[in-house]
């Protein structure tokens, strides 16, 4: 037996601590900083008394309402639709060659950010887009683009569609590791042996288990996307906005009262996407009634071919889509004169990848550094808080995961708005510390998901044998556990990076365009900006996190050539 | 990687010793003194903050930096803005927050709406430097009366003139023979090409400037818009405007329920064929995308025949900049010849200069004698007459009513 550490002497306590206000402290601190001028008192603001006016006044402003409904509405649409296609294609092809054929693509896909997906499928199924080109105008008879408005459009449908493709690869892969935890073989084997149909098998026997270990991860998936402000800067509709992208311009209003207004809307964005999670509570008590309803009408279901079919076409076109929107801005990066409805540009070149060079790599250079120090800040806090809970024995409580899912639940333009307010006030905003201390609340989540479970499902065995040998504990954790964790340390890693490298809003909304990152540059671009151009920022926007996730998965077989722990 | 991460973790003591040493920085910046300038500006970093919606502008800003750091020692960041708004918000907070030393913001690139705005606000350094800088001397101030009169507004030294802006529609002769020209053929031109008609949504500067060209060819009265608004007139003496925009508006690109976003976006869109004729502040711009290959060789421009809206757009430096000196500096070198001269190539940018080019000396002569006019640029007797500036009021009553119009609320 290894020896639990006893008492506070040991550092190591502080860290679950330290976890704990790092996911909170920012968190509270921002809401204040929103809730106190949403009521009118803010005095460095020139506010100095409590009034209810902004949060009425907010409400006349052209197309509000509008706006707020366009939150909810994606928000729970988006999460629904995405759910949707990943269960089925779960229950249609759990299993077979297909899934794991299929599957392979996905985490690749994961790790393109939202905004570099967004535009990519803008330039695919805009009407000047790809697919109208590739079919003009022999198929179509078009020498001009449709007049069809496709991008943009009021009621939200390219930005829904968008979201729904970025959304499926994080949904599958938590669904994904989430079915590695319930035995999902052995309970269909049980249902089918009763004569149920395959699909069906895994809806009544594995779907109820595997949902309530999605929960949390869906309710930050309609929480982003209730909330979103990248690629509803480059899909979603402008007049009116979905509510976030409103609440930006407001914020930037060179007005001061619309300071007071913009904080009273951020109190109205939470109140949607709060409107956007109830919603979807009613409907997962809907869902169960009836799930429940038919399952116990005995219905066997065995006739599921076109289900399996659907499920499997709609999985495909999702991957299909996704792929030919990272190559379509690979094409526009280095297209010459490129006249509608050709197929291709008249001609190829590399010139502006070499004009902008320059200009691409101080971003570059800020969104690394700034990924970089807050994954290790993350990556340190996390391995500090499983050892000390290895140490003394601790359960990880549902309450304290649900802690760790705030900052992915709370809208972030609510607390954010809320946290630069206070920063501007120190004039703290537009350095780097407060940037990546920002960056590392939303990176510390995954990071702490995606390290958890291996680390604690390490087998204790190779920590008894070394224990017995008399090492200290801390001699056990860095020769022994760490380096046997390398793999999964590494991919944290990289999941890590990705992550703060597809951050938007905090780059922005803390770093006062002083540092400009890959991120915010590329979205900067949006609104119709040189294509070109946009392929360039965007394709190096996602090479990035791929390069260390090849990194994370080729290091630990150079480090140690001699292991086959890590072939 | 590791250097910027030193550099940043020195950065945080160095911001801490400057808020320490706070009043330090107070004592005016004296610009005829202009060798004392120079000097205090070395080595330091100028946040210019500037739209960035265009690559070939942020190259020229790029281009600007190069300059600046080999010939002065310091260093200009382009702080690359969607809306010049953002900036303005910034200093007011700033202000608000009792930030007066030290700001983040220390050249911003300003048209009259925003100048007017910071000037009403007390935002600008409260003395007259623009006309002292040394390059001051060879801009056209006799024969550009928007370089004194910004909106209306007068400039007072406050702001620094960089470039000239008239409204120029463009069109692909290989599509469209002859442009309309008058408000009336535009309208019908629109209504017989459904859908190939656009304009950008305000209050991007570009759509409320084609506001306020219509708002020219509509109202009864011209001499009403060099007054501010009038509240009670307003509906009034504008209703011709909401009448023709609503008169365009089921026949426009997407039937008006989504608009172009900027002066980049229409010209992909006119790129793609999506619309015939767009619309740009910057007479060369269409040359100049010519020459970058994003339009095709047949592109021409035109201007309505009333006259067209003209303006003047300018640096200005916020009160509270960390680094004056150096914003100056860099104020100073975009009036250079050489610089002006660089911004009208439409090789690379295109914009017309705002100095006079027949008093420069010959060397500064000879860099303009030397660029040449792209075929898509008119030539300096068809621009026909400048329409001035509205009052600045003008703007944001008619980017507000547009909203209340335009944007759907249910």
């Amino acid at each position: 037996m290894h020896n639990k550490a006893k008492g506070w002497g040991d550092p190591l306590v502080l860290a679950p601590v330290l976890m704990i206000v790092a996911l909170t402290g920012p968190l509270i601190a921002g809401l204040a900083g929103v809730l106190l001028p949403a009521f009118g008192f803010f005095p460095t603001l020139g506010g100095k008394h409590f009034t209810l006016s902004f949060l009425h006044e907010v409400t006349h402003k052209p197309g509000f309402w509008y706006s707020v409904q366009l939150s909810i509405w994606i928000g729970v649409a988006t999460t629904f639709l995405s759910l949707v296609i990943v269960i089925s294609f779960f229950a249609a092809q759990w299993g077979s060659p297909t899934f794991q054929r299929l599957s392979r693509f996905i985490s690749p896909l994961m790790s393109v950010p939202h905004a570099a997906a967004a535009f990519g499928f803008a330039f695919l199924i805009a009407p000047s887009g790809w697919i109208v080109r590739l079919f003009s105008p022999w198929a179509t008879g078009f020498n001009h683009p449709p007049d069809w408005l496709v991008i943009n459009d009021p009621a939200g449908n390219a930005l829904l569609i968008g979201l729904v493709l970025k959304e499926i690869p994080f949904i599958f892969l938590v669904a994904l590791s989430a079915s590695s935890q319930i035995n999902v073989d052995e309970r269909l084997k049980v249902a089918r042996s009763l004569g149920y149909g395959r699909v069906w098998s895994w809806f009544i026997a594995v779907f109820p288990t595997l949902y309530k270990q999605l929960r949390l991860p869906i309710y930050a998936v309609i929480a982003f996307s209730s909330s979103v402000v990248d690629v509803a800067l480059i899909l979603g509709p402008n007049f009116p906005a979905m509510l976030p992208v409103q609440l930006l311009r407001w914020m930037n209003d060179p007005e001061l009262e619309m300071r007071f207004v913009a904080a009273a809307g951020a109190v109205w964005q939470l109140g949607a996407t709060l409107l956007a999670l109830i919603s979807w509570r009613i409907g997962e008590a809907l869902v169960g009634y009836i799930g429940r309803r038919l399952t116990i009408s005995g219905e066997r279901q065995k006739n599921d071919h076109w289900f399996r079919a659907l499920a499997t076409l709609m999985m495909a076109i999702v991957i299909v889509t996704f792929v030919l929107s990272m190559i379509i801005l690979a094409v526009w990066s280095c297209a010459g004169f490129w006249r509608f409805p050709n197929a291709l540009p008249s001609g190829f070149t590399f010139s502006r990848w070499l004009e902008n060079a320059g200009s691409v790599w101080t971003p570059v250079v800020n969104a690394m550094s700034i990924a970089i120090t807050s994954t290790m800040i993350c990556v340190a806090l996390t391995l500090a808080c499983l050892e000390n809970e290895f140490r003394r024995d601790i359960q990880f409580t549902p309450a304290a995961l649900r802690i760790l899912y705030l900052p992915l639940i709370v809208p972030q333009i609510a607390f954010l708005f809320g946290i630069s307010v206070f920063l501007v006030r120190y004039g703290l905003d537009g350095s780097f510390w407060p940037v990546t201390l920002a960056h590392t609340i939303f990176v510390l989540p995954y990071v702490f998901l995606s390290l958890a479970a291996p680390f604690r499902n390490f087998d204790l065995r190779y920590l008894q044998v070394a224990s017995s040998l008399g090492v200290s504990q801390n001699k056990v954790l860095f020769s022994v556990r760490l380096p046997m964790l390398l793999k999964p340390i590494l991919l944290a890693i990289a999941l890590g990076i990705a992550i703060s490298i597809a951050q938007y809003l905090p780059t922005l909304l803390i770093g006062a365009g002083r540092l400009p990152t890959i991120t915010t540059e590329a979205v900067a671009l949006a609104a119709g900006g040189d294509r070109r151009l946009i392929g360039i920022y965007a394709l190096v926007q996602t090479l990035l996190p791929a390069i260390g996730f090849i990194a994370a998965s080729l290091v630990p077989r150079a480090a140690f050539p001699d292991r086959k722990f890590f072939r | 990687m590791l250097k910027t991460l030193a550099k940043n973790l020195s950065a945080i003591g160095l911001l801490t010793s400057a808020i320490l040493a706070g009043a330090a920085h107070a004592q005016d910046v004296e610009p005829a003194d202009w060798s004392s300038v120079v000097e205090a500006a070395k080595g330091q970093e100028v946040y210019f903050n500037a739209w960035g919606g265009a690559p070939n502008i942020n190259a020229y800003i790029a281009w600007v930096g190069e300059r600046v750091e080999a010939e002065y020692g310091l260093k200009l960041v382009h702080v690359k803005l969607d809306d010049t708004a953002n900036a303005v918000n910034r200093v007011v907070t700033e202000k608000a927050a009792g930030r007066n030393e030290g700001g983040s913001v220390d050249l911003i690139w300003i048209n009259g709406e925003n100048f007017a705005s910071m000037k009403r606000q007390s935002l600008l350094i409260d003395q007259n430097w623009s006309e002292q800088l040394p390059n001051y001397q060879y801009a056209d101030i006799a024969g550009k009366p928007t370089l004194t009169y910004d909106f209306t507004v007068p400039v007072d030294g406050q702001e620094s003139p960089w470039g000239m802006a008239q409204l120029t529609f463009y069109y692909d002769s290989a599509w469209l023979e002859t442009p309309p020209t008058s408000l009336e053929d535009l309208a019908l031109w629109v209504e017989k090409n459904p859908g190939r008609f656009t304009y950008a949504a305000p209050p991007n500067f570009i759509g409320t400037t084609f506001l306020k060209q219509v708002l020219y060819g509509t109202i009864a009265d011209q001499s009403l818009l060099r007054a501010p608004v009038v509240e009670a007139d307003f509906d009034e003496v504008t209703a011709p405007l909401w009448a023709y925009l609503d008169r365009l508006k089921p026949n426009l690109w997407r039937s008006g329920e989504v608009y172009a976003a900027d002066t980049t976006q229409l010209k992909n869109l006119l790129a793609d064929g999506e619309i015939g004729i767009a619309m740009t502040f910057n007479p060369g711009e269409a040359s100049s995308a010519i020459n970058a290959q994003e339009l095709p060789d047949t592109v021409r421009s035109f201007v309505l025949d009333y006259g067209s809206m003209g303006n003047s757009h300018f640096v200005t430096i916020p009160y509270n900049a960390n680094a004056k000196e150096g914003a100056m500096v860099v104020a100073n070198f975009l009036l250079s010849a050489e610089a002006q001269a660089r911004k009208a190539d439409e090789n690379v940018w295109g914009d017309p200069s705002v100095l006079d080019i027949n008093a420069l000396p010959a060397e500064g002569k000879a860099m303009f004698d030397a660029l040449q006019r792209g075929p898509a640029t008119l030539a300096a007797d068809e621009f026909g007459a400048t329409l001035l500036e509205p009052d600045a009021t003008w703007a944001v009553k008619l980017e507000e009513e547009w909203a209340n119009r335009y944007v759907r609320s249910n």
